[in-house]
């Protein structure tokens, strides 16, 4: 019996976070317009976490792009149709690695800067002062950020899509031998402008979760250091899983 | 001041960057060519079948793409398959009698358009129809055909090796 109470309790917090959140995202959308106008902010935070994670972007794509190649050709040569490489690994980086693991890399690299950086504001009383200002919080601090994430997502997204397959040119035609005029027609041929679409979909959404968790993580911690760690631990958990779950929904309805 | 131009700056060079991967996979890694707005006429083919075609298929001349399959519908008029054909303007010398088949690229690839030239002097227009068309060839009518052609046969064969050893008793 109480068991059965503590499962209802439980289902009813996750309600209520769930509604929190809503609620959170629909006061920023409401703030969105307002906050297009002061695009500075909004540049300014593109750049927090657009253009400070180029680097690991670009680094990661590569490699996975590499890798990709390696087990491609290896996968392939097994059924004699290693000409396949560059339709395999460019679907796979296009549709699936590309916009999944940037928004793992950008929940990592920039959604915790934003979760720890807004609670660290709420810890300091910066955000109560600026309420005490009459300025809101929710409009200067966290839709700008919210906005410069959603921007910068589908970017790095499609970068690292770019590097990814030239990474697996370079494994799949420098070194594993694959003719390069074949990886690059089979692509071309069989490669949709759909599926550039589904990735860009995809990374889309995840650049408005993943920043919506990490925003909504900072600005309700708790006003201490632990509870900025919390923070800051929860926005990398739920925005992978969160990731993952899309992921999969995404994938099932743009099929 | 200067730090906030250096950060605008670099912003703009990742936005630049992104935009340029974006195009990068438009337009290299799919088959679509960079199209500067609509160019080219337009031809209608109807065909019995057209098995997988797609749209954005290419029309070919000699093994040269010439242009795209640009729409498929189906004529409830005369249950065919109606597709229009976006022609490229510079090949404007298609003669009125040539005939359209719908072909398959290799053993497994995608199905396009092939145009055969026919002999007339007069060339087809903006809207105009190809007369002759050719069906695309389903594999498994092919098949089915072969196997209900060898299974036939050997009947044929049991029966006169039947009647054979009969008539040598």
């Amino acid at each position: 019996m109480t068991l059965l109470r503590e499962l209802l309790q439980a289902l009813r917090r996750m309600l209520e976070t769930i509604g929190a959140v809503v609620l959170f995202l629909a006061r920023m959308l409401a703030y969105t317009p307002a906050a297009l106008a002061r695009f500075g902010l909004v540049v300014q935070q593109v750049y927090n976490a657009g253009t400070l994670s180029l680097v690991i972007i670009m680094l990661c794509g590569l490699f996975v792009g590499m890798v990709l190649a390696l087990q491609g050709f290896d996968l392939l040569q097994r059924f004699g149709a290693e000409e396949s490489l560059g339709t395999a690994a460019a679907l796979g980086i296009l549709k699936e690695l590309g916009p999944v693991v940037t928004a793992l890399l950008f929940s990592g690299r920039a959604g915790t800067a934003l979760a720890s950086e807004i609670g660290l504001m709420r810890a300091t009383d910066q955000l109560a002062a600026m309420q005490m200002m009459a300025v809101d919080p929710v409009r200067r601090v966290c839709v700008p950020r919210f906005l410069g994430g959603v921007i910068a997502m589908p970017l790095l997204a499609a970068i690292f899509s770019g590097i990814g397959i030239f990474g697996a040119q370079l494994v799949g035609v420098q070194l594993m031998g694959v003719d390069a005029g074949q990886f690059w027609s089979q692509m071309r041929t069989s490669v949709e402008v759909d599926d550039v679409m589904e990735g860009l979909i995809k990374s889309s959404v995840f650049g408005v979760a993943c920043s919506l968790i990490a925003v909504y993580e900072g600005f309700h911690s708790q006003p201490t250091a632990e509870g900025v760690g919390r923070a800051t631990t929860r926005t990398v958990v739920i925005s992978a899983v969160v990731t993952l779950i899309l992921d999969y929904m995404l994938t099932a309805l743009l099929l | 001041m200067r730090q906030t131009r250096a950060i605008e700056f670099s912003t703009g060079l990742f936005a630049l960057l992104g935009f340029a991967a974006l195009f990068f996979l438009v337009t290299q890694i799919t088959n679509r060519e960079v199209r500067f707005g609509e160019s080219g006429y337009r031809l209608l083919a109807k065909f019995d079948n057209i098995g997988g075609l797609k749209v954005g298929a290419p029309v070919a001349m000699a093994g040269v793409t010439i242009g795209r399959v640009e729409s498929i519908a189906f004529d409830p008029a005369d249950f065919k398959a109606a597709v229009t054909l976006r022609i490229q303007l510079r090949y404007n010398q298609i003669p009125e009698d040539s005939d359209a088949s719908v072909y398959t690229a290799g053993l497994l690839g995608g199905q396009y358009i092939g145009i055969g030239p026919g002999g007339s002097e007069t060339y087809l227009r903006d809207r105009d129809q190809i007369e002759f068309t050719q069906s695309a060839i389903i594999l498994e009518n092919l098949i089915s055909k072969f196997m209900f052609s060898l299974a036939g046969k050997g009947d044929k064969e049991e029966a006169d090796g039947t009647t054979a050893e009969d008539t040598t008793q």
